[in-house]
């Protein structure tokens, strides 16, 4: 089996989520339904949103099952823009410019087709999105941020930032897809309108997520039909993907604080193994220990000088050792991490990332393969050098060029 | 693995000749389209999603690597400067030159490979030193030596090309419907893969602009006006705007394209006639001859699906002189001439220079 060390990517589904998968799906009844086989199937989906309502720190009501974190995602940015601007014109999104592509592409959307205002909040050197001052919120749709950064792995300061959003009258959707599972959250008590969560990233299936919605805030739905889950996502529910869900929440908030002990463990000695195979990588993202801000425990995010990501991976990948460059791909085309670009990094940098994501079922062994085959693999990818290079061979046509 | 049944096949030949083989489909632009229209087109979304699924049936790991920034300075980029100065250029080639095995092959070899592998219709043969030959493939139909004309010995130490013996496309067609794969149907790419609606004229002018010029005889009489002359190629004769009849009744081609000028130099069919083609920094597909300065006899092609015409050629410090047997037919600076000498490719140029058969 190859090693894998890409759980931010999707991590493997917990054994006890899937027995819970596949016994829900022999249950028949629409919860929707009147009928006693309908309020069974309801039960198992309101015990399902109990569940995961209380790993959020939500009231059940609040949780509204999606397809998963990109509609969660979308449902929060698009509703509530729609939301806020009927009636009165609040253009302005506040927005850091290292979000996940559920994020940006949303946001560039409604620039485009609805006239949104976009304010891009900076990021530090480190990741890390810099809390304003104070911020103007008359004109402002929303303010919308990650908790963790998904792809360097930086803790974002969420409740210094709903604060200022709160101060400023501006309703606050946080995307804590990353986060859920390493981080405690408390829906309640940040005071926040809106968050975003997967269940494929804690151990859960693929195909449903959450968005947690206060329930005095009011989103514009995407999805019209029948009118479930408050109005605000309509479409039958999934019952045995929702128990599925719920059966990994509750399994991943009973061990999230030792298995944050042990991964923060086990990222510093792959940190710290990383540096001494190739001392010339740069670790993205805050230094553990370090007089900067906190990182989750299960990312390590480095570039390698003069090797590129793309080769990198796949030597790796040869080598038994899936990891991912971190950015988005479009057919497969690596793209410069826009999160290195928004940090500071040059494109060149951000052409030269590699991420490393530990979860559940990584161990010693798997930093020990990654380690094994790094050295080679960076030496050799050196070779490979930046895509920019001009070509060595071929010397007929009109191909002397400078 | 473009994501046709060409390179498809040739990866299934390449894995059961017992080499170890991965497909990498070249990311060529930056911003891809997301469905091939009609039967055009390659760096699709579509086309980089079968060449995956072809991988999947040979069962070979697939990745896509990005040559986009070099495919745009080297070839599309190249292509326009081309075209502006008067020239035509053939893009396929200078691909072939810069990118497969240049970016490509540099890439995978200090990635670790051996060799790049493509569906290219062309044979490599030894010598009995072992130097390698490149040849036409046996289905002279699809042949396509003339394209990898500007390989070197170098380059074609790392080639492979297992399509070069197939006696024809349905073969190839008929083997990829036997070993599954979904593309075996799959209509051929023909045209210009960045210029997807095959309106060549329209993608130079959305990016050269136009202006209006002079189309003159070759005494300089100005006979029309043009809408920019990097839109006309020499030998073309539609679109010409020039009034009809001409004063003998015969039809009237491009002789010449200036672009300093930005005019557009029309006349006769046999104006077109070329009795000499003249290029600089002549490469050899694999050994040279022994004395290349003394005039040997070869067949010279000027275009990608041209007949070779037999001719005397020399090669003096990396220059190619060509006088064909009979004149050759429209042609452009810009344009490449391959040599050949049987079915082998001894080497080619880039036309820079032409000698009318037929002085003004």
């Amino acid at each position: 089996m190859p090693v894998y060390l890409d759980h931010a990517a999707t991590t493997p589904m917990r054994p006890e989520a899937i027995a819970a998968y596949t016994e829900a799906m022999g249950v028949v009844g629409n919860p929707s339904s009147i009928h006693s086989q309908g309020q069974q199937a309801r039960r198992m989906l309101e015990e399902a949103r109990e569940t995961i309502a209380a790993t959020l720190g939500a009231e059940p009501i609040e949780v509204v099952f999606t397809s998963g974190g990109t509609e969660a995602i979308n449902l929060a940015i698009k509703g509530m823009y729609w939301a806020r601007n009927s009636g009165a014109r609040r253009p302005r999104i506040l927005v850091p410019g290292g979000e996940h592509h559920a994020t940006l592409d949303t946001v560039e959307w409604l620039e485009r087709a609805e006239g949104a205002e976009p304010s891009w909040l900076p990021l530090d050197a480190e990741g890390a999105i810099v809390v304003p001052d104070g911020i103007e919120g008359s004109d402002a749709a929303l303010m919308t941020f990650l908790a963790v950064n998904n792809e360097v792995g930086t803790v974002q300061p969420v409740a210094a930032l709903a604060e200022v959003a709160r101060d400023a009258g501006v309703p606050v959707h946080v995307d804590a897809v990353a986060a859920y599972g390493h981080l405690p959250l408390d829906f309640a008590g940040l005071g926040v309108d809106a968050l975003s969560v997967s269940a494929h990233k804690i151990g859960g299936p693929v195909g449903i997520g959450a968005l947690v919605l206060n329930r005095t805030s009011t989103v514009v739905p995407l999805i019209h039909g029948g009118g479930q889950q408050r109005q605000v996502r309509s479409g039958t529910q999934d019952v045995a993907a929702a128990v599925s869900f719920a059966v990994a929440a509750r399994a991943a908030e009973a061990e999230r604080e030792a298995e944050t002990v042990r991964l923060t463990a086990l990222r510093d000695r792959l940190i710290h193994g990383v540096r001494a195979a190739v001392p010339e990588a740069v670790l993205s993202g805050p230094e553990p220990g370090g007089a900067g801000g906190a990182r989750v425990a299960s990312n390590v995010h480095f570039t390698f000088p003069g090797a590129q990501g793309d080769s990198l991976l796949f030597l790796l990948d040869l080598a038994g050792v899936s990891v991912s460059t971190g950015s988005a791909c479009q057919a497969g085309i690596p793209e410069p991490s826009h999160v290195l670009l928004a940090m500071g990094r040059s494109e060149t940098e951000a052409r030269s990332a590699l991420r490393f994501t530990l979860g559940r079922t990584s161990t010693d062994a798997d930093v020990d393969a990654l380690l094994a085959a790094l050295p080679g693999a960076y030496a050799q990818a050196s070779r490979a050098g930046l895509a920019e290079r001009s070509p060595r061979l071929g010397g007929g046509g009109a191909g002397e060029r400078a | 693995m473009s994501g046709g049944v060409d390179s498809a096949v040739a990866a299934a030949r390449a894995v059961e000749a017992g080499h170890d083989v991965v497909g990498v489909h070249l990311a060529l632009s930056r911003m891809p389209g997301t469905l091939r229209t009609g039967s055009r087109g390659c760096c699709t979304i579509e086309d980089s999603m079968d060449a995956q699924r072809a991988a999947d049936i040979i069962g070979i790991p697939y990745y896509v690597w990005d040559f986009s920034e070099r495919f745009k300075l080297d070839v599309v980029d190249d292509f326009i400067a081309e075209y502006t100065a008067g020239r035509t250029p053939n893009p396929c080639m200078r691909c072939n030159e810069r990118i497969k095995f240049a970016a490509l092959l540099e890439k995978a070899l200090d990635l670790g490979f051996d060799a790049v592998c493509t569906g290219h219709y062309a044979a490599i043969l030894t010598d009995e030193d072992g130097n390698r030959e490149l040849h036409r493939a046996s289905a002279w139909a699809k042949d396509q030596s003339y394209v990898l004309g500007v390989l070197t010995a170098e380059q074609l130490a790392h080639a492979m090309f297992p399509l070069g013996a197939t006696p024809s496309k349905a073969e190839v067609r008929a083997e990829a419907a036997a070993r599954g794969l979904s593309v075996a149907n799959k209509p051929d790419s023909h045209d210009i893969c960045f210029i997807p609606d095959g309106d060549t004229r329209g993608w130079l002018a959305d990016r050269v602009g136009t202006s209006t010029g002079d189309i003159v005889d070759r005494e300089g009489n100005r006979l029309g006006t043009h809408e920019g002359a990097h839109a006309y190629t020499v030998g073309q004769r539609k679109g010409l705007n020039v009034g009809y009849p001409s004063p003998d009744g015969r039809p009237r081609f491009v002789l010449e394209v200036r672009p300093k000028e930005n005019t557009v130099v029309v006349g006769p069919r046999e104006a077109l006639d070329i009795a000499e083609v003249a290029g600089s920094r002549f490469t050899w597909a694999g050994m040279p001859p022994a004395d290349p300065a003394t005039p040997f006899a070869c067949e010279v092609q000027i275009r990608a699906h041209a007949d070779p015409v037999p001719a005397v050629a020399s090669v003096t410090d990396g220059e190619l002189v060509v006088r064909p047997d009979v004149p050759l037919n429209g042609v452009a600076p810009g344009q490449t001439a391959v040599v050949y000498v049987g079915t082998r490719v001894l080497g080619q140029a880039t036309i820079d220079r032409t000698v009318s058969a037929v002085p003004a």
